[in-house]
């Protein structure tokens, strides 16, 4: 069997494995991702909407968000590729008096942590979002920063630039074990030999908890999917991520946006879950999702729906991610159970670890790293999952 | 009005809708009541129904079968596809320059439960295979869904102007497609327990066992015990420069628009690739008016039947083997086609490129299997069947008896006492399946008084109507095997009654008359071209088995079999060197020589693969060569396959271009196929019920 030595190996070559490497690499760690599947991103990456907002109600993700969007924003300006950037904003309308009040309660903290967002009357609602529906309108959030992007189009980007800064990736290698000695992690054992490194970055998402297993470690990530579609490009019809918050029978929230080539990209959140990793697409989500979102913009009904996918959301019981080290497994890193965020966090996310790995965190990754706390007690709720 | 359509085609003729008016780009036209939007705007000599927004590269139509999105137009303001839209008195039409603009609604959403419909046995497809399962079921009292996203049944048959081969009793040998498709059409609409859906697309199958489908413009959900599919074949597409030009497309697209719409889309085009497809394509071209410049394989024969091939030499088209198309041009369409010879390791031979002036370049090399739903649904653990073209292309024929076949397998399925499939029937199903056997010499008979017949027919292949017509038994086939040559064995026995001629598929048999004057027999011809042109009287070229003109002779009588209508016979006198030696008629005597030489080197890499999202060859050589080996990668990179069809057509040119870049296409990994293959509309997702005409 091959032996090979590392820094660190990166478990997962997606939306966090992916910057963390780059990161690493970036800081001058020898670093190695592997990854099941063939090719970059193609665990749930690809499945992502793409959405990029800082828009969160706790301190730990605005800041990590807020991060993830300069680097985004910045992206093809600095490194050249065309990641398909659109600084849209997100707009959260709304019809009842809940989520009035459930976003103005936030309001405060968002604007603590130097968010650009305020609540909007109705009229301003319906020059973002022509066609809305205004009756039972009262107006809505709306934060100009954020933003989306083709998830595909920047892990890749993301891929060469960590391959270009030394970074290697093995594909269609899967960690068969994380091997510990004396209680420290030696490395990661993959069918086709042993990787050796001081340090394992699990970036495994939905799969986190049976890779953490095998070292007697119970993580609380439990993966539920939800479904996402896609429509036919037609021309920009309005900017910003819309987010409707109000429940319905067997739904919670549901989101869109269109994308630079002018397609609709939508999401639902299923209710109850659908825990479980399977990816198999149901006919119950199309109907669901094609009947709110027209009583919210009827004029969607004249565009046509392309392709349907399930794509894994790795929950964690507040909502908010596992990011640090693993206090019993010395040399063992979380950075997963990222909720379905994993792609607006995983840029601001992938810095914060490589300064976590060269034992040089600063101090506004301190807010982070506790609010991201593995062994927190999990207690609150994120307000905006 | 004067108009691009086929009023006078010597076998089918218009049925007869009213004209209706409508605008397209602002400007009034006209069109059919109820016909195609694109086959109206094409009669109109519109062939350019919008622009790409990628590269404003012109679009047209395509595919004409509601898979791809090429022929996208806005129809009172709403994107549609120009194919499968039927026009309606005063509709407003616009080409899609760019994207489309969705219009400014705000009319209430008016959203709906969808139905979900539970049957035994859906089957999806209304053609051969799907018609011919449907019977087997309906006559055993199996509740059965039929649906077919067509307005009428019929499949491809529907466009299907020549003779079927085969057999009489088993598979209408003799009989024309289109009139099998009616003919099986009808026996399903007397089963009680059949209910079809017509203008009902399939458009996905689901993980819970569910078939998603647009019935109309309603979304309809269906729970079957039992899927078969029976959804036929698509064409494969080649790769050169200009090979997205509207006029570009494959021979299905062609039959479409000229003999089910009788729109006649080109005034002369090069057809590539001489399977059957091809070369029935190019007959029907004749049949429609269309010149046929040549017709290029690139093997060294052509691979489908030869009574085909002969029956387009005879009339006059040359057949290039050996031949590749290299470049189609033009800017707004196909304006001409470079054509050249090919070497031993299929490398085009500097020097050999000759150009033809053509507005239509006709691609027929090759089908495959639509069978992403039977793919999905075996992933998803259903209980599904695949026959026909879904299962194994094969000709019409032979999809029938798998049909039968399937449709017999689950009856048992659904445990129904049918007893066992026979097993002749699989024999049979498997003959006619098989490619055609070598081509043996002609051998003249040497008799010459009396009356009788001779056949043409060299090569085997499954066909035998000529032995189940004549009236006195005097025609068998070697071995009396359905696929031996025919023969008779006493040439005294003939009758003259010309039967075998007119219901040779192939029209490979002429009777050659002696009694009246031994000297100058009486040939007799088939011939399914226009009638003006045999009128007694008349000179005509007559041709050999191969094409070649013995010379022109008068026309001394016009007969027609009124069971046979459509193969007019044709009798001419010969003097008794050649009459056995005459087939057929030419009718395509203009010069149709290459009207330059091509002098430039065409750029490979900048012939389109997919189409949709306009990726050219060259990018995605390059993400090749960057070391991509996952096509769920290329498409991340390049977009190819992200678009409307799905990668129905780049999928397999994406194959080959791993095979040239030297990669065994084992070692790439597929791309993930998803729900839906055709797109839907939100409205009709969310219940609403759509406007039609009104």
């Amino acid at each position: 069997m091959d032996v090979s030595r590392y820094d660190v190996v990166v478990v997962g070559a997606g939306s966090v494995g992916v910057p963390t490497a780059l990161a690493m690499a970036e800081a001058g760690l020898k670093v190695i991702v592997i990854d099941r599947n063939p090719s970059p991103g193609q665990g749930e990456n690809k499945h992502a909407i793409g959405g990029i907002r800082a828009t969160h109600s706790d301190a730990a993700k605005i800041l990590t968000c807020m991060r993830s969007l300069e680097i985004f924003s910045t992206w093809e300006e600095k490194r050249g590729d065309d990641i398909e950037w659109i600084r849209g904003g997100y707009c959260f309308p709304v019809y009842r008096e809940d989520e009035e009040k459930a976003l103005k309660t936030i309001l405060p903290i968002q604007k603590k942590y130097g968010l650009d967002i305020e609540f909007v009357p109705p009229d301003r609602i319906e020059e973002l979002v022509p066609g809305i529906e205004k009756e039972g309108l009262l107006g809505g959030t709306f934060s100009p920063g954020d933003a989306n992007a083709s998830p595909l189009l920047s892990l890749n980007a993301m891929f060469r630039a960590a391959v270009y800064a030394g970074a290697e990736f093995r594909y269609k290698t899967s960690a068969s074990e994380i091997t510990l000695d004396k209680g420290m992690v030696t490395g990661v054992k993959t069918p086709s030999g042993m990787i050796e490194a001081d340090v394992v970055i699990d970036a495994a998402g939905p799969y986190s908890p049976e890779l953490c297993r095998g070292v007697g470690v119970d993580l609380p990530v439990v993966p539920d999917s939800h479904e996402g579609a896609i429509t036919e490009p037609v021309k920009r019809f309005f900017e910003p991520m819309v987010v409707d918050l109000r429940p319905a029978p067997g739904s919670k929230n549901y989101y869109f946006y269109q994308n630079k080539h002018g397609q609709v990209v939508f999401c639902i959140t299923p209710d109850p879950p659908i825990v479980g990793t399977d990816h198999r697409e149901t006919s119950v989500f199309l109907p669901q999702v094609a009947r709110r979102m027209l009583l919210l913009l009827p004029r969607l009904r004249h565009i046509r729906v392309r392709r349907v996918w399930r794509g894994l959301y790795p929950m964690t019981p507040d909502g908010s991610p596992l990011v640090g080290w693993n206090r019993k497994v010395e040399g063992l890193l979380h950075a997963t159970g990222m909720c379905g965020q994993g792609y607006m966090i995983g840029p601001g996310i992938g810095e914060v670890i490589a300064r976590l790995v060269t034992g040089s965190s600063t101090h506004d990754d301190g807010p982070i790293l506790a609010g991201f706390d593995p062994s927190r007690q999990f207690l609150g709720a994120e307000a905006l999952k | 009005m004067v108009q691009n359509r086929i009023p006078d085609h010597p076998i089918l003729s218009p049925k007869g809708e009213r004209a209706v008016r409508f605008r397209w780009n602002e400007k009034e036209i006209t069109g059919l009541d109820g016909e195609m939007i694109s086959s109206a705007l094409i009669a109109n000599d519109i062939h350019v129904f919008g622009h790409h927004e990628k590269d404003n590269s012109p679009q047209g139509i395509f595919c004409a079968n509601g898979q791809c999105s090429q022929c996208l137009v806005l129809v009172n303001g709403r994107p549609l596809k120009a194919c499968m839209t039927p026009l309606c008195e005063g509709m407003d039409v616009r080409s899609v320059d760019g994207l489309p603009s969705i219009p400014e609604d705000t009319d209430k959403a008016k959203p709906l439960d969808t139905p979900l419909k539970e049957v035994d046995v859906l089957i999806i497809g209304g053609g051969p295979a799907g018609l011919s399962a449907s019977v087997e079921l309906g006559e055993r009292g199996v509740d059965v869904l039929l649906i077919d996203d067509k307005d009428h049944l019929g499949g491809k048959l529907v466009l299907q102007t020549h003779k079927f081969f085969g057999s009489v009793e088993d598979s209408y040998a003799g009989t024309r497609g289109y009139e099998i498709g009616e003919i099986l059409s009808e026996k399903v609409r007397a089963l009680e327990s059949v209910e079809v859906w017509l203008e009902a697309t399939a458009v996905g199958v689901f993980s819970d066992g569910i078939v998603g489908a647009v019935k109309g413009s309603e979304y309809r959900l269906i729970r079957p015990k039992k899927l078969l599919v029976a959804t036929g074949a698509r064409e494969k597409m080649l790769s050169f420069p200009g090979n997205t030009l509207p006029g570009v497309y494959g021979a299905g697209a062609f039959q479409t628009l000229v003999n089910r719409d009788l729109v006649k889309c080109s005034e002369r085009v090069l057809i590539v690739g001489g399977g059957n497809v091809g070369l029935i394509a190019g007959y029907h071209a004749i049949q429609a008016g269309i010149g046929v410049v040549a017709l290029v394989e690139a093997l060294p024969q052509v691979g489908g039947y030869k009574v085909h091939a002969d029956k387009l030499r005879r009339l006059g088209v040359p057949i290039l083997t050996r031949h590749t198309v290299v470049a189609a041009h033009g800017t707004d369409r196909v304006r001409s086609v470079t054509v050249a010879r090919l070497d031993e390791s299929w490398k085009v031979i500097p020097g050999t490129e000759r150009r033809f002036d053509v507005d239509t370049v006709l691609i027929a090399v090759g089908l495959s299997e639509v069978n992403e739903f039977y793919l999905k649904a075996k992933e998803w653990g259903m209980d599904v069947y695949s026959a026909g073209d879904a299962q194994e292309i094969a000709e019409a024929s032979a999809a029938m008896f798998t049909g039968r076949i399937e449709g017999l397998r689950i009856c048992i399925a659904l445990g129904l006492d049918v007893g066992e499939i026979p097993a002749e029937w699989e024999e049979k199903a498997i003959i006619l399946k098989s490619k055609p056997g070598p081509t043996r010499e002609w051998v003249s008979p040497e008799r010459e008084e009396g009356v009788f017949p001779i056949f043409h027919c060299t090569q085997e292949v499954p066909c035998n109507p000529c032995a189940s017509v004549c009236p006195v038994g005097a025609i068998r086939t070697e071995n009396d095997s359905i696929t031996g040559l025919p023969y008779m064995p006493d040439l005294g026995k003939c009758i003259g009654c010309l039967g075998c001629i007119a219901i040779c598929p192939g029209l490979a048999a002429t009777v050659v008359d002696y009694r009246r004057d031994a000297e100058n027999p009486t040939v007799t011809l088939p011939y399914e071209i226009w009638r003006k042109e045999v009128e007694p009287g008349k000179k005509v070229p007559v041709s050999d088995r191969d094409g070649a003109v013995l010379g022109r002779f008068p026309v001394d009588k016009v007969i027609a079999n009124p069971k046979y209508p459509g193969t007019l016979m044709v009798q001419v006198r010969l003097h008794r060197d050649i009459a056995k030696r005459a087939v057929g008629i030419w009718v395509q005597e203009e010069n149709r020589e290459p009207s330059e030489i091509f002098e430039k080197e065409p750029i490979a890499d900048s012939a389109v693969i997919c189409r949709c999202e306009r990726v050219t060859a060259g990018e995605i050589r390059s993400a090749i060569h960057a070391g991509v080996k996952d096509m769920n990668q290329l498409k991340a990179l390049t977009r190819a396959g992200m678009g409307a069809c799905g990668s129905k057509t780049c999928r397999v040119m994406i194959h080959r271009i791993f095979r040239e870049e030297g990669i065994d296409v084992s070692e790439v990994t597929d791309r993930t196929d998803r729900p839906l293959f055709v797109e839907v509309t939100m409205g009709a997702l969310a219940g609403e019920r759509g406007d039609g005409c009104e």
